[in-house]
């Protein structure tokens, strides 16, 4: 198969998968739905933090920060401000809020690689946890705040109920941000700051040597990154109808790292896939038993040992392998 | 009142500084960040705390130090369980399974407390009222905070001898600087890394324990004693002893002021502390750059 048909194929894939990711909304039942969303959501951020992993070869332990940080300035203009309650404003304002703490963040944990920057940006959102349950005055502390249905284009939703809003209209909304994100950052590591970004992780020497300055680009990396956890928190806000502090803990940002590992970090839709199948997984292991962390730590600790490249990275190697013996016979 | 703050201040650090000791081992010699090192803790801490409720009718002395041997006994049993399955796969891989293999670790660990202790809280509050108060300058102080300052100082002293003067310890040092060169050398490198790490491990097991008879055992209770750890660790440099006792002492006091002057903001204050070290000495105060 020439690459031309290679494109086609692929082309042909991304339509229907499209479509039919469009037509769950009249298959799965309400409640699937509502975890898909949630799935969704936590794909967005797998997203932006795959931007730092992947392509920029840093792995940070604290990204719930930038992802609380979002879903917290929907939730505190709800409470505050709420003639300002309106999506046009909300998303925005959430995407913004977590660019300003990821660049300030970034700033500092940028200057380290390796196990360092992983303690340094899971130090800082402990900090941000730390703020959020503190400030109790502001934020409700651990009790949280809750996000209610905001009003899209004008269009006010009065009098529907969450779960008929989440499975109405706003799966549609959740869907089509998700595409959009999905397709700038597609853009975005195929692009030549995406390239810059590899030649960084690849050889940081050589990088510098032909004239990309690593630190800037590493800082700019990390305040997209942020960037899309804050939307991705933001988008999660109405979907979870309340907001609390565990999602800056540490552990939260543990389990991203484990979505992305499920799905395979080394394939652009690997933490998408593991996003979508660790909240499944996750809450068939809660409702079935008290002992969830410990089917998730073991699935976690099979998973390192026997798949190391995750799901979509074993798909790829088992399909290699096939065409491989299939040449071979020829 | 201000020397109040100050012997709670070293008393947090004393913890902070045994937990970190470990984490510092562990990290330094084998280049593994252990997030289940606050498990580890808790391990100690729910292990303590049921000693001593069993030995209650023997007398607190004999609960306390049967419970700190317990609690160091187990940590370093579980540390030996745990390097000897999943960490020793990971020396050569990268980073990120490392930080994954652990976190599924300390996932376990949890819940692996919860099935053996139940949910609820352990309370053994009998070695902090067998040892009451002492006088200083004027005011009363529980001895029993004291007598964790002097197990620390003494378990400081005899890390810092141990790396320093023994054989053992010069090795586990070349195991730090140069991995493939210790090997080349012909240092027993298998055996050597599962003693840091049961060492590391058996620290974090005794903090857990010493902190048990001033405040229950509870679940997660490992997790705030980790991410203090690792800011005692960032601040203080990687692999360095000098380095953990300064991080630890200036991290205990500065919660311990900060808990009595200005509770809402203890944490951020620690961690703006870390930062502006950070930016001014990236390589923490005492690391290798």
């Amino acid at each position: 198969m020439g690459i031309k048909g290679g494109i086609w194929v692929r082309g042909v894939a991304i339509c229907a998968g499209v479509v039919l990711l469009v037509l769950l909304r009249w298959v799965l039942p309400s409640y699937q739905l509502i975890l898909f969303e949630t799935g969704l959501c936590f794909g967005i951020m797998g997203l932006g933090f795959n931007l730092l992993l992947r392509h920029t070869g840093l792995l940070s332990f604290g990204h719930g920060a930038y992802f609380a940080v979002g879903a917290y300035t929907v939730a505190i203009i709800g409470r505050y401000l709420p003639g300002l309650y309106r999506m046009e404003i909300l998303l925005p304002g959430a995407v913004a809020a977590s660019a300003v703490v990821a660049a300030i963040f970034g700033f500092v944990c940028v200057r380290h690689t390796r196990i360092f920057f992983s303690i340094l940006t899971l130090a800082l959102s402990m900090l941000v946890f730390a703020l959020l349950v503190k400030l109790y005055y502001l934020t409700g502390g651990s009790d949280g705040i809750r996000a209610p249905i905001p009003s899209i284009l004008g269009h006010s939703f009065q009098g529907m109920r969450r779960p008929q809003f989440l499975s109405g209209f706003y799966y549609h909304f959740l869907l089509a941000a998700f595409l959009v994100a999905t397709a700038l950052m597609y853009a975005l590591i195929h692009s030549p700051f995406g390239k810059a970004l590899q030649s960084v992780r690849d050889n940081e020497v050589r990088a510098e040597m032909i004239g990309i300055r690593v630190r800037q680009f590493r800082w700019m990396a990390f305040v997209i990154s942020g960037m899309y956890c804050g939307l991705a928190g933001g988008l999660w806000s109405f979907v979870n109808g309340h907001v609390t502090p565990e999602v800056a803990h540490w552990v939260f940002s543990g389990e991203v790292v484990y979505m992305t590992l499920l799905g395979g970090f080394k394939t652009f839709a690997g933490p998408v896939v593991g996003a979508v199948l660790f909240t499944f997984l996750k809450l068939y292991a809660i409702s079935g038993t008290e002992y969830w962390m410990l089917i998730i730590g073991v699935t976690l600790i099979g998973l390192v040992l026997l798949l190391p490249s995750g799901i979509t990275g074993a798909m790829a190697s088992w399909a290699a392998r096939l065409r491989s013996l299939g040449t071979r016979k020829i | 009142m201000g020397i109040v703050y100050v012997l709670n201040g070293l008393y947090f650090s004393a913890f902070l500084f045994l937990t970190s000791l470990g984490l510092s081992i562990i990290l330094g010699v084998m280049g593994i960040l252990n997030l289940a090192h606050g498990s580890l803790f808790a391990l100690g801490a729910f292990m303590a705390a049921w000693v001593i409720g069993v030995c209650v009718n023997a007398g607190p002395t004999v609960g306390m130090i049967g419970g700190f041997v317990a609690a160091m006994l187990l940590a370093a049993a579980v540390g030996f369980v745990l390097e000897n399955t999943i960490i020793r796969p990971m020396y050569r891989r990268p980073l990120e399974y490392q930080l994954l293999i652990t976190f599924g670790a300390l996932l376990v660990i949890e819940d692996l407390i919860k099935l053996t202790w139940g949910g609820e809280a352990y309370y053994a509050s009998g070695p902090f009222d067998m040892m009451g108060r002492v006088n200083i300058l004027g005011g009363e102080y529980p001895a029993y905070f004291l007598f964790v300052m002097g197990v620390t100082a003494a378990c400081g002293l005899c890390i810092w001898l141990f790396m320093a003067r023994t054989k053992l310890g010069i090795m586990l040092r070349a195991i730090a600087m140069d991995r493939d060169m210790a090997e080349a050398m012909g240092i027993p490198m298998r055996k050597l890394t599962i003693l840091a790490f049961m060492l590391g491990a058996s620290l974090a097991g005794l903090a857990g324990g010493l902190m048990v008879p001033t405040s229950p055992a509870l679940l997660g209770i490992g997790m705030e004693p980790l991410i203090m750890a690792f800011i005692v660790v960032v601040i203080g440099g990687l692999g360095s002893l000098k380095g953990a006792v300064l991080g630890s002492l200036i991290v205990g006091q500065t919660r311990s002021f900060g808990v009595g002057f200005f509770p809402e903001l203890e944490m951020p204050v620690l961690f703006l502390i870390a930062v502006l070290i950070l930016v001014a000495r990236p390589q923490g105060l005492f690391g290798r750059a």
